[in-house]
């Protein structure tokens, strides 16, 4: 009996390894959305450059993605050229969140352009509604115009391959 | 070529290492005296191969050589010297080297200040060490090279080392933990030794005991200065947030206390072999486990700073032969271990025993809690975390538990206590406290707490418990003098170390009950109550540091009609990286510190300002040092240099009386 207890501590640990393994497949950063499954939130929000007023009737029809950033975040800048390939594919819609007008429109000019629409949220308010932790995050919404997954931090393949393709591949609506 | 240099010597080390496993081992079992007395030799050469890899990234970082792709991402034109030296072990790659130098250097340490230790079990020893340093180098060399060139094209400058970690407590903290993780690998290999060579005695038991102390001692060193770092440089005012990694050097540091005094059981009495054994490693594995949790991006933290898969794997890889080959050695081997002694219910063993079940407990609940949510993810759960409340709910009754074995066990005799009269100074000292407790909260902001008055309790009552001991042990030699040689540093290291958990009981207890904090919204101009205080806001101004550019503010303090002193917080925006970092103003003080923190900027010149005053707050880390110090007189015992008289008798399996 006593022989068998000694045993124990590598038994425990052999099963604390074997969710080791698994924790290392897992994305610890992922956060499931409260969001998942329904429709973005109603808003109004200026135009980045003109300031005319936005409502969620602006939206593309979908599927699209609504990026989350701002000029003060770096890992926007990390995202950007994949995103901007992403563009040319997929529409994304930038909503810029907490920042400067001015600061976001030297940004985009000085890096590039690829949303198809410009939300300006400088008081956080639809951000807040979507419970956005911080930029980037990237939600994406299909065809009906429903979110289907959120990705926080950097847009990169993985994330592409994780969160969107199955959307796209679902036909954008599922 | 430099930097190749350094690459260079990462690699002869890895050699090195390979041999000092390898050959140490074979002359061990082939009886080869010529092949043991490699392994003192070997240790020091990859200590000195590791000294100059580590010596050519600092240098590398000093003359700003951007080529390296790990200088580049962690430094900059602008960064002070001080930090540039600090920052070699900012991010991952670096403090890994860090770590590896680190073990090296125990291992001079161990071959330096073995003389008494018989040559097979001194080769035993470094041997282990060895097979650690290989899996560490290894990682280095295959998952994250240090040295890696950023070439034909290096940037003009570098990303710059993260704010957070340019700050006086980087130097010392990082080092300060390692000692402590990387120290407990001794006591590890120390145990593996003894497995291996079947003799797990009381004499394996004081050879481990000075090497398990002072890594125990820099290991709480450490997690104080973290916990004092986290507290004035986060900004978030807070001493312990029960972060992940936290928590991992927590474990480690929960379990070594319990093996400090499972050993002394094993020295003395020659008793829990088996138990103390487990503990050894159960001590380094989790030190180990701490790394991993940090460094593979399992767990989410500020710390993690390598989330990479194939480390994690790598990292795991490790975990599992170190780990998983002890625990099956031990399995072997310490079936054939016998328990001879035996003790009464009311005898020092049986408090240490409670002792060492209280803290094995606790370390069992921080793993638990550390590892829940990750538990909970792989079984398809989703994403949970276990906050303060479940570990807050833990610790509170466990300690109060642990606190009555510290005031009635260095007082009870081995074996069996005969006398129980001597208990009653001590109730009579409870019961003493009992009344503080009832009394010294009301003295306090805030209004009364149970859980104040529980803290309050605890301390006095170890505090008087201690004095107790140390007059009983007075009366009985006679004269201080005369117990001052008797007893020796160990008893004074224990009650030092027991006062400051008294000290750091009392702070805790007082920042978490009777801290005044307030979060308002304040402009140039405007004028606050703080407790006795009258906080004005006087201005607020731009500065420009050597890489950052900052909005300071200007508070005066007044007491009455007197100004007490200005201070002023900053928020901070580093250049290169563009992260905002609050400093906060902190005026520290015996019994109180006064904290002042700006927060956000609300538009008008107005910004948030967190104000605070938290009630004797320093002194949880003036007790932590106090364990540390505690440590470090216990090890100065005369008894540790005395063993080396003694290797003749080596043989015999002696159970030194009490």
């Amino acid at each position: 009996m006593r022989r068998m207890l000694l045993w124990l501590p590598l038994a425990i640990f052999g099963i604390l390894a074997v969710f080791f393994f698994r924790g290392l497949s897992l994305d610890p950063n992922a956060q499931p959305s409260a969001l998942i499954g329904r429709t973005l939130p109603a808003f109004q929000l200026m135009e980045l450059h003109t300031g005319a007023m936005l409502t969620e009737a602006d939206l593309p029809s979908g599927p699209y993605l609504l990026n989350v950033w701002a000029s003060w975040c770096i890992t926007c800048q990390v995202e950007h050229p994949y995103l901007t390939e992403l563009s040319k594919t997929l529409p994304v819609v930038g909503l810029n969140y907490k920042d400067q007008r001015t600061a976001a429109q030297n940004w985009l000019a000085k890096l590039g352009d690829p949303y198809v629409l410009h939300l300006f949220d400088d008081s956080g308010q639809l951000g807040l509604d979507l419970g956005v932790a911080g930029a980037p995050e990237t939600f994406v919404v299909d065809a009906s115009g429903v979110i289907r997954a959120r990705i926080q931090g950097e847009v990169n393949v993985r994330a592409f391959e994780r969160e969107i393709a199955p959307v796209l591949a679902a036909g954008g609506s599922r | 070529m430099f930097a190749e240099f350094g690459h260079f010597a990462l690699v002869t080390a890895f050699a090195i290492a390979i041999c000092q496993s390898v050959i140490p081992l074979y002359g061990y079992f082939t009886q080869q005296d010529t092949l043991i007395a490699t392994a003192k030799p070997l240790a020091l050469l990859q200590g000195f191969a590791l000294a100059v890899s580590f010596a050519v990234l600092m240098h590398g970082f000093l003359v700003h050589d951007f080529s390296i792709s790990y200088v580049a991402n962690n430094s900059n034109l602008d960064l002070p010297w001080y930090f540039r030296l600090s920052a070699v072990w900012g991010a991952h790659e670096g403090s890994l080297l860090l770590w590896a130098l680190i073990l090296a250097v125990w291992g001079v340490a161990v071959s330096l200040f073995s003389r008494g230790l018989p040559d097979e079990m001194a080769s035993l020893v470094l041997s282990v060490l060895g097979m650690i340093g290989i899996g560490f180098i290894a990682f280095m060399l295959f998952t994250s090279n240090p040295f890696e060139r950023l070439l034909p094209f290096a940037p003009a400058n570098g990303q710059d080392l993260n704010p957070l970690l340019q700050d006086p407590g980087l130097i010392f903290h990082p080092p300060m933990l390692y000692m402590g993780y990387v120290g407990l690998s001794v006591a590890y290999a120390f145990a593996m030794a003894a497995l291996i060579a079947g003799r797990l005695d009381a004499t394996w038991a004081r050879w481990s005991r000075p090497w398990t102390t002072i890594a125990w001692s820099f290991l709480t060193f450490g997690i104080a200065l973290g916990s004092w770092w986290a507290y004035y440089e986060l900004g978030w005012g807070g001493w312990w947030f029960w972060d992940p990694v936290e928590n991992a050097s927590l474990i480690p540091w929960l379990v070594a206390t319990a093996l400090m005094h499972s050993l002394a059981v094993t020295e003395k009495r020659g008793l829990f072999r088996s138990w103390t054994v487990l503990l050894a490693i159960a001590a380094f594995s989790l030190s180990l486990l701490g790394t991993f949790l940090v460094r593979s991006g399992v767990l989410t933290s500020v710390h993690a700073f390598a989330n990479d898969p194939e480390r994690g794997v790598f990292i795991l890889g490790f975990l599992i032969v170190v780990i998983g080959g002890s625990l099956t050695l031990y399995a072997i081997r310490a079936a054939a271990v016998s328990e001879p002694g035996r003790f009464g219910w009311l005898s020092r063993e049986s408090w240490l025993l409670f002792n060492n079940l209280i803290l094995t407990v606790m370390a069992i609940s921080v793993l638990l809690g550390t590892l829940y949510p990750l538990l909970v993810d792989s079984l398809g759960g989703g994403k949970v975390s276990v906050g303060p409340p479940f570990f807050n709910a833990v610790f509170v009754p466990l300690t109060a538990i642990l606190v009555s074995f510290m005031v009635f066990g260095p007082l009870t005799s081995w074996q069996q206590m005969k006398d129980t009269r001597q208990y009653r100074p001590l109730i009579v000292a409870g019961l003493v406290s009992v009344i503080a407790g009832l009394v010294w909260p009301t003295q306090m902001l805030g209004a009364y707490s149970i859980a104040s008055a529980l803290g309050t309790v605890l301390a006095l009552w170890l505090v008087l418990g201690t004095a107790i001991d140390i007059r009983q042990r007075i009366l009985e030699y006679g004269s201080v003098r005369v117990m001052s040689r008797k007893v020796g540093a160990g008893f004074f290291g224990m009650w030092t170390a027991h006062i400051g958990v008294a000290v750091t009981i009392f702070g805790v207890a007082m920042v978490e009950n009777h801290t005044e904090h307030r979060d308002l919204r304040m402009g140039p101009g405007d004028v606050q109550a703080l407790g006795p205080y009258e906080v004005r806001f006087m201005q607020l101004e731009k500065i420009q540091g050597p890489n950052y550019a900052a909005d300071r503010a200007t508070f005066e303090v007044w007491e009455g009609t007197r100004l007490y002193q200005a201070v002023m917080p900053e928020k901070r925006v580093y250049n290169a990286s563009q992260m905002v970092m609050t400093e906060a103003a902190i005026d520290p003080g015996f019994t109180r510190d006064l904290y002042i923190a700006l927060g956000e900027p609300l538009g008008d010149g107005d910004w948030a300002v967190r104000l605070s005053i938290k009630p004797f707050i320093d002194w949880i880390w003036a007790g932590s040092f106090l364990m540390g110090f505690g440590g470090i007189v216990a090890i100065t015992d005369r008894r540790y240099r005395r063993v080396r008289a003694r290797k003749a008798s080596l043989i015999e399996d002696r159970v030194a009386p009490a």
